[in-house]
């Protein structure tokens, strides 16, 4: 008999599968955050233990030096094609945006541009419809046209486990393995596989990171959670959003919408 | 929390800790817009305990920015330009716990624009609320939505009578709103679980009982959830694996996929696609190691002995229950473009990994959204229900699609990549030879043995014309004089074809040409036993006119039925050429359909100015003339 996190595995699995049958080629994004490793976790089982797309990191600079030593240390151990795409300063960005949605937006700047220099046809990332609002109206195959934008308003259907394959020049399709799973799911799962991640997620002084950005835009939420089962027992208990701690989620009441069109993950 | 709350009712003790390793059961909520469906989201999140924490507060906000009171619908439209317009523009999905059981609710947007967006959300869900304005009662979307549900194959609809407290709770007005809906089900052959009277904005009959309904016996909505059945597992069913992608990793071909039906264990035989190879399942491979054996639902990696040729699309199955094949498949389709579908149109059949070429040979009927019933349509409107025949230059394996099962669940892709469609596959289509061989054996009695003993030749007699110009009328008048002067004759006319042999067929140009190739082929059968045959059909393109000619080959012979059309629809027999320009038929010959007059008639009557008894003569002296034997006249059928 499966269980739900059976059943997501699995899901995620012909996801994954769908995406490097259908799109190539095919890159990963790492976050070094929980969802990625996860996402990393589940290619390596789709794949038989290989991962046989190229990882990256957009890389803003301002990570914490926790997480580029994870990355590093991954990144070898797992054997990854890792690329890293770097970020354009804050003053080339869209002056209109709220200071902290401004700052996140490098990354999307970033993105693109690794898009366009590998002429990626499908980019896949680890977000999830319950992290936020707007990515709760995602597809699992998300396609974008030579802008990046997200056309939230025309979005393809996708049902039956078909997904759009839009073929016009300079489109990619952005692939979300993960949206179906929940943040209690994530944990859950990476308690019963054994997956590494960055230890800013345990509490440390009566404060963890529950969400993992740039260092200046991602605040540490009280806990006490200092092993995953704490941290699995925290969640079961609280109904506060996992990403209460991320500025450019909550300046203003549309700033993270505007951030997803413009291609935000 | 502001005043506006006052209308809260106690909230009943609910777990909300989902009992983990429980898969989620998916409802999604449907309706027509503004019939209540984020509200009623909105409200039992809240009722129930499920709002994440600020949620609501979020949305008093939201409420207060725009001037209105609560909002219950900015729980759910998390857009800017949804809560700036009212509407909901895309489904979201929202975890949910009964009682420790975990819920995703799904929110299918009512605009009929959105139509893609509700098949996204619903497929796959285990069971509809259908949201109903009991004043208003079905709408439009109501009935699209409905439609929708059946064709996917949602099975356990709730009926929410939403917003009764506008009617005091009536108790016959929402009994006649219940007979309305539930009558609107049964003609689609679903049925309701229940159906509650409810108001989702005071949460009456949502998650508590209402003291306003004393009369109602029924459940009420969280009571109804509660007793969803769970999808069904198909680990018991026939094997299905369609094969995903075939890796070579060290030297070994590692066929991958997901179990779609059934169980597959090392050792098993297999049979393979489309050739039909067979091979065991040597191995089961996993990065951490794998067992011997996997079901339904799981994504796997399998080796096979021997190391057959294997790709992506092929399907996977066991010997004793192999699905079915065809070329010709009849297809329920819901039609998501935005342009009209017309026959001759060529996709992508998806289904499952698989992809085939086809092209939409007929449209046999379009389901009207005035009252549901199938009509002929030489189209498929934008984001129509119709049944379609699919042709494909291969055979397909498929099972038909049924509520539970994942077969033929076929989708339709565009040459750009678009999903434009979705085609449960019902069976094979009506004109299927399955690719089974036939073998015509020729007569042994000749054509002149038959005109000899019948003393006349037979011949096929192809009566052209428009709508109302008389090809009926003169045909049978005819048959009488030529019956009376001893020939064996018989009338094959439009609208007999098309109440029998042909009654599958609709107008399209496709099946008009399809229905002038069967009643040729039929002319030529009764033709060959000896008979004259009088076809009386419009057959307004000289291209299908030429094509019966062809099928008939010896002895056919054109008659060209004039009137002019001013003449025809002063006639309108049958009301046709008013119902046409009422806009009620289209692609209507002598209307908006062309009518092309042959170029080289081998006979013209002229049916505007003379009598019937008169054009009946001439057609008659004619037809004797053309089957006369030498030396022989026909026996008089009354000697």
């Amino acid at each position: 008999m499966m269980t739900d996190l059976d059943q997501l595995e699995a899901q995620s699995i012909f996801v994954l599968r769908e995406a490097y049958h259908r799109l190539r080629p095919l890159g990963l994004l790492w976050s070094l955050g929980k969802d990625s490793n996860v996402l990393l976790w589940l290619a390596r089982k789709a794949f038989l233990g290989r991962v046989p797309l190229a990882v990256y990191h957009v890389d803003t600079g301002k990570k914490f030096p926790e997480m580029y030593a994870f990355r590093d240390r991954y990144a070898a151990e797992w054997g990854l094609d890792l690329r890293i795409g770097a970020c354009p300063p804050v003053e080339d960005i869209d002056p209109t945006l709220p200071p902290a949605a401004r700052s996140a937006a490098r990354k999307t700047a970033g993105l693109a541009s690794v898009i366009e220099r590998d002429r990626l046809a499908g980019v896949v990332a680890g977000i999830r419809r319950d992290e936020q609002a707007t990515r709760a109206k995602e597809r699992v195959f998300s396609p974008r046209g030579a802008s990046h934008r997200w056309d939230v308003r025309n979005q393809p259907p996708e049902f039956w486990d078909q997904f759009a394959t839009p073929v016009e020049a300079g489109a990619h399709v952005r692939v979300h393995p993960l949206l179906a799973w929940r943040e209690l799911d994530v944990w859950r799962y990476i308690e019963r596989e054994g997956i590494p991640v960055v230890d800013l997620y345990f509490a440390r002084d009566g404060r963890r990171y529950r969400s993992l950005g740039d260092q200046d835009i991602t605040a540490p939420v009280p806990s006490g959670a200092r092993t995953i089962p704490e941290i699995l027992a925290e969640l079961r208990g609280t109904r506060e959003a996992e990403r209460a701690g991320r500025a450019m989620d909550n300046e203003t009441e549309d700033a993270f919408e505007r951030l997803r069109v413009a291609g935000y993950l | 929390m502001s005043a506006t709350l006052r209308v809260v009712p106690a909230q009943p003790a609910n777990d909300t800790v989902a009992t983990e390793n429980e898969l989620a059961t998916r409802i999604v909520i449907v309706g027509h817009v503004d019939h209540g469906k984020s509200t009623l989201i909105g409200r039992l999140l809240h009722d129930t305990g499920n709002l994440p924490e600020g949620r609501m507060d979020a949305a008093l906000a939201s409420s207060e920015r725009r001037g209105l009171k609560v909002e219950w619908s900015f729980l759910l439209d998390s857009l800017q330009a949804e809560r700036d317009q009212g509407v909901t523009i895309d489904s979201t999905r929202l975890p949910f716990v009964l009682d420790g059981r975990p819920f995703v609710i799904v929110d299918a947007p009512g605009h009929r624009q959105f139509l893609r967006n509700m098949v996204t959300g619903a497929a796959g869900a285990a069971a509809a609320v259908l949201v109903v304005d009991v004043a208003e009662g079905a709408q439009e979307q109501t009935r699209r939505h409905a439609v929708l549900l059946r064709l996917i194959g949602v099975r356990h609809v709730v009926v929410l009578l939403n917003k009764a407290d506008l009617l005091d709770f009536d108790a016959d007005r929402v009994a006649s709103a219940t007979r309305a809906i539930t009558a609107l089900l049964e003609q689609l052959e679903l049925s309701s679980a229940a159906v509650i009277p409810a108001s989702a904005r005071h949460g009456d009959n949502v998650a508590a009982r209402s003291a306003r309904t004393g009369w109602y016996r029924g459940p009420t909505l969280t009571e109804a959830l509660s007793v969803v059945p769970p999808l069904a597992s198909r680990a018991e069913r026939p094997l299905r694996l369609p094969v995903q992608d075939v890796y070579r990793f060290d030297s070994k071909r590692i066929v991958v996929g997901r179990i779609e039906s059934g169980r597959v264990a090392v050792g098993d035989t297999l049979v393979i696609g489309r050739e039909g190879a067979v091979a065991k399942v040597a191995t089961l491979e996993g990065w951490l190691g794998s067992g011997t054996e996997a079901e339904a639902g799981q994504s796997v990696a399998l080796t096979l002995a021997p190391d057959v040729v294997v790709e992506r699309g092929d399907l996977l199955h066991g010997s004793a229950y192999p699905p079915s094949r065809t070329a010709r498949l009849r297809a329920r389709l819901f039609w998501l473009r935005q342009e009209p579908l017309r026959p001759g149109e060529s996709f992508r059949l998806r289904l499952s990994t698989a992809e085939y070429a086809v092209t939409v040979a007929a449209i046999t009927s379009v389901v009207s959204m005035d009252d549901l019933t199938d009509q002929p349509a030489d189209h498929v409107p934008p984001e129509g229900f119709a049944d379609v025949v699919l042709a494909a230059s291969e055979s397909i394996p498929f099972d038909p699609f049924e509520p539970g099962s994942l077969g033929g669940r076929g989708v339709l892709v565009d040459g750009h990549g678009r999903i434009v469609g979705g085609a449960p596959l019902i069976g094979p289509a009506p004109l299927a030879t399955g690719g089974r061989s036939v073998f015509p054996v020729d007569s042994a009695v000749s054509a002149w043995e038959r005109a000899q003993a019948k003393r006349h030749r037979s011949g096929v007699f192809w009566m052209t014309g428009l709508p109302g110009s008389g090809k009926s009328t003169l045909a049978r008048a005819a048959e009488t004089l030529l019956f009376r002067r001893g020939i064996d004759v018989s009338v094959l006319d439009g609208d007999t074809l098309r109440a029998r042999l042909s009654s599958d067929l609709g107008f399209s140009p496709e099946d008009r040409r399809e229905n002038i190739r069967r009643a040729a082929v039929v002319a030529r059968l009764l033709a060959d036993s000896g008979q004259v045959v009088l076809v009386a059909l419009i057959s307004p393109r000289a291209e299908d006119r030429a094509m019966a000619r062809q099928a008939v080959a010896e002895g056919f012979r054109e008659v060209y039925v004039d009137a002019d059309r001013a003449v025809c629809k002063a006639r309108d027999p049958k009301g046709l050429y008013a119902a046409a320009r009422a806009g009620r038929l289209s692609g209507f010959t002598g209307v908006d359909g062309p009518y092309e007059p042959p170029q080289a008639p081998d006979l013209v009557i002229s049916t505007a100015t003379a009598t019937v008894g008169n054009s009946a003569e001439r057609l008659a002296a004619f037809v004797t003339e053309a089957v006369a034997l030498p030396g022989l006249s026909p026996r008089v059928g009354a000697d």
